[in-house]
């Protein structure tokens, strides 16, 4: 990873695979020797409802594991970019998925990268996997992990028994970093 | 791993095999963990009734010599007060967890450390204290339950693992493999089957003579004594050269070490005390720092419940300030900075 502290906000619907993509970002930290904490939104919780979770990976010892001013926001639905968009750190980056989220940033102190990971995911034959698209991309602009790497570690969990989702998550992967 | 999970492993990691829950946000994953792991080292997990027929069945277990946990959350715990008491009265080792939520009532199920004075001063009616383990990383989630088990069996007394909602949900990376065990003392008063070796064995908290009662109680007193001269556990981070040392545990702490920092880089030397045992205090520590610091501020997400103690350990030698939030709400290290940055002013440091 390259040097520093990466304090990440993803953010969606309940059944968007937010609290996943946070898990494989903080593993990949964990597995390179790094810092990491993971921090989900929990409560009455339910799929539809709002869902996001904090992920700080850092070379030095994390304290408090909240994420209220993101260095990087990854948001997947309307709601999540009202929210946090604003609060996205000056020189920070958002990540939103097109297709959910008709709408663009007015701020220009973020770079705003915008990928259509919902219809791409469905285009494509990966239903549930926009999450999974847009780490893809995410890892293609942030630099933060190398891809082959990422790729490794992300499918690595998955039992030999599910091994059709070895090659969806790597297509979609792929597909977000080579948008 | 979440730190709900972490406990649970260590638990059975430290040999325990009886673990009686009920289900209460944020703590379920102990209880979820456990029913899926006991059966497969041939412990048992029983999601009882009630949490107050949870803490009984606790008793029942742990005066049979073997190894056992509850958990819940703040008004869960309230209920098993009474078992708690019980446990003491008998004289029983025992672990109990409470990952905090806010309060009073149901309250939330946001992180909060408000049972704070509950945990240290006053889990069950009667002369007694707790060991109470405070918790600030996933991995001593992990470390500090196999602790409690051993603490537990060594002095004969329930322990408190005091967390919070934030580690107990959060995930960290975790490993199981770096604590020791200690040595530990023959269980003589378990009342397990022994085949008419001996004589029986009898658990009880019922001494209706007064001079008997008062001689148990003078018994545990004594072990308190040595709980107290040799188990106080603390992290001093930047206290050095501080000026001004936080005081926060668990959660608090982390943003606490946090806030250190951004207060150092606006030149107020600020360090933090993070007591891992609450009960014993760490009122040595403090009241050493009190000969080089100039004030003290307690953190907490309470509306100050162990600024009382950090008062006490330093016996007014030194002003002790507070900040908390409550409620479930988790202060923001740059508010704590803010407050340190206040106070230097304050004091013209």
């Amino acid at each position: 990873m390259k040097q520093g502290t990466y304090n990440i906000l993803i953010a969606g619907f309940g059944g968007q695979g937010v609290l996943f993509a946070g898990k494989a970002l903080a593993k990949m930290g964990m597995h390179e020797g790094l810092h990491v904490t993971w921090l989900p939104s929990y409560g009455p919780e339910m799929r539809g409802g709002a869902a996001n979770c904090s992920v700080i990976i850092s070379d030095e010892e994390i304290g408090s594991p909240l994420v209220p001013d993101p260095d990087i926001l990854i948001a997947l639905n309307i709601p999540s970019f009202d929210k946090f968009e604003p609060h996205i750190k000056p020189g920070g980056m958002l990540f939103a998925d097109s297709a959910m989220i008709d709408r663009k940033t007015a701020r220009t102190d973020i770079e705003a990268h915008y990928i259509p990971a919902s219809s791409l995911a469905s285009d494509n034959g990966l239903s549930g996997l926009a999450n999974v698209i847009m780490l893809g991309h995410v890892i293609k602009k942030t630099g933060i992990f190398d891809y082959d790497a990422f790729l490794k570690d992300l499918v690595s969990g998955i039992p030999a028994s599910r091994s059709a989702l070895v090659e969806g998550n790597t297509k979609a992967l792929r597909l977000g970093f080579e948008y | 791993m979440k730190g709900n999970e972490a406990i649970a492993e260590a638990a059975i990691n430290a040999g325990c095999l009886y673990y009686f829950g009920y289900p209460i946000t944020p703590q379920t994953e102990i209880s979820e963990y456990m029913a899926k792991r006991m059966p497969k080292v041939g412990g048992l997990c029983l999601q009882a009734e009630s949490e107050i027929a949870a803490v009984n069945m606790l008793l029942g277990a742990s005066a049979s010599g073997t190894r056992a946990m509850t958990s819940s959350s703040s008004p869960g715990i309230s209920l098993k007060s009474e078992g708690i008491s019980y446990l003491v009265g008998s004289d029983l080792p025992a672990v109990v967890v409470n990952v905090q939520r806010g309060g009073p009532g149901l309250g939330g199920i946001q992180p909060s450390q408000a049972d704070y004075y509950q945990a240290t001063k006053a889990y069950g009616h009667g002369d007694m204290h707790l060991i109470v383990l405070a918790p600030s990383t996933v991995q001593e989630m992990a470390t500090l339950t196999g602790e409690a088990f051993d603490l537990a069996d060594i002095y004969r007394t329930p322990v408190i693992i005091l967390a919070d909602g934030a580690i107990g949900q959060m995930m960290e990376p975790v490993d199981f493999s770096t604590r020791k065990p200690r040595e530990l003392p023959e269980k003589t008063w378990a009342t397990c089957g022994h085949r008419g070796a001996r004589k029986h064995n009898i658990v009880n908290s019922l001494l209706m003579e007064p001079e008997e009662l008062e001689r148990s109680i003078r018994d545990r007193f004594e072990r308190y004594r040595k709980i107290e001269e040799n188990e106080v556990m603390c992290e001093k981070y930047m206290t050095d050269d501080a000026d001004i040392v936080v005081v926060a545990f668990g959660i608090a702490a982390r943003i606490a070490k946090t806030a250190a920092q951004i207060a150092r880089s606006r030149g107020v030397k600020a360090g933090v005390l993070r007591p891992i045992t609450l009960w014993p205090f760490p009122n040595k520590e403090i009241s050493a720092l009190a000969d080089t610091a100039k004030a003290f501020l307690s953190v907490e997400l309470s509306m100050g419940q162990m600024v009382t103690d950090v008062k006490l350990a330093c016996e007014c030698r030194r002003p002790v300030d507070f900040f908390g939030r409550t409620g479930g709400v988790i202060p923001a290290p740059a508010d704590v900075a803010e407050k340190l940055c206040a106070m230097a002013r304050e004091l013209s440091i």
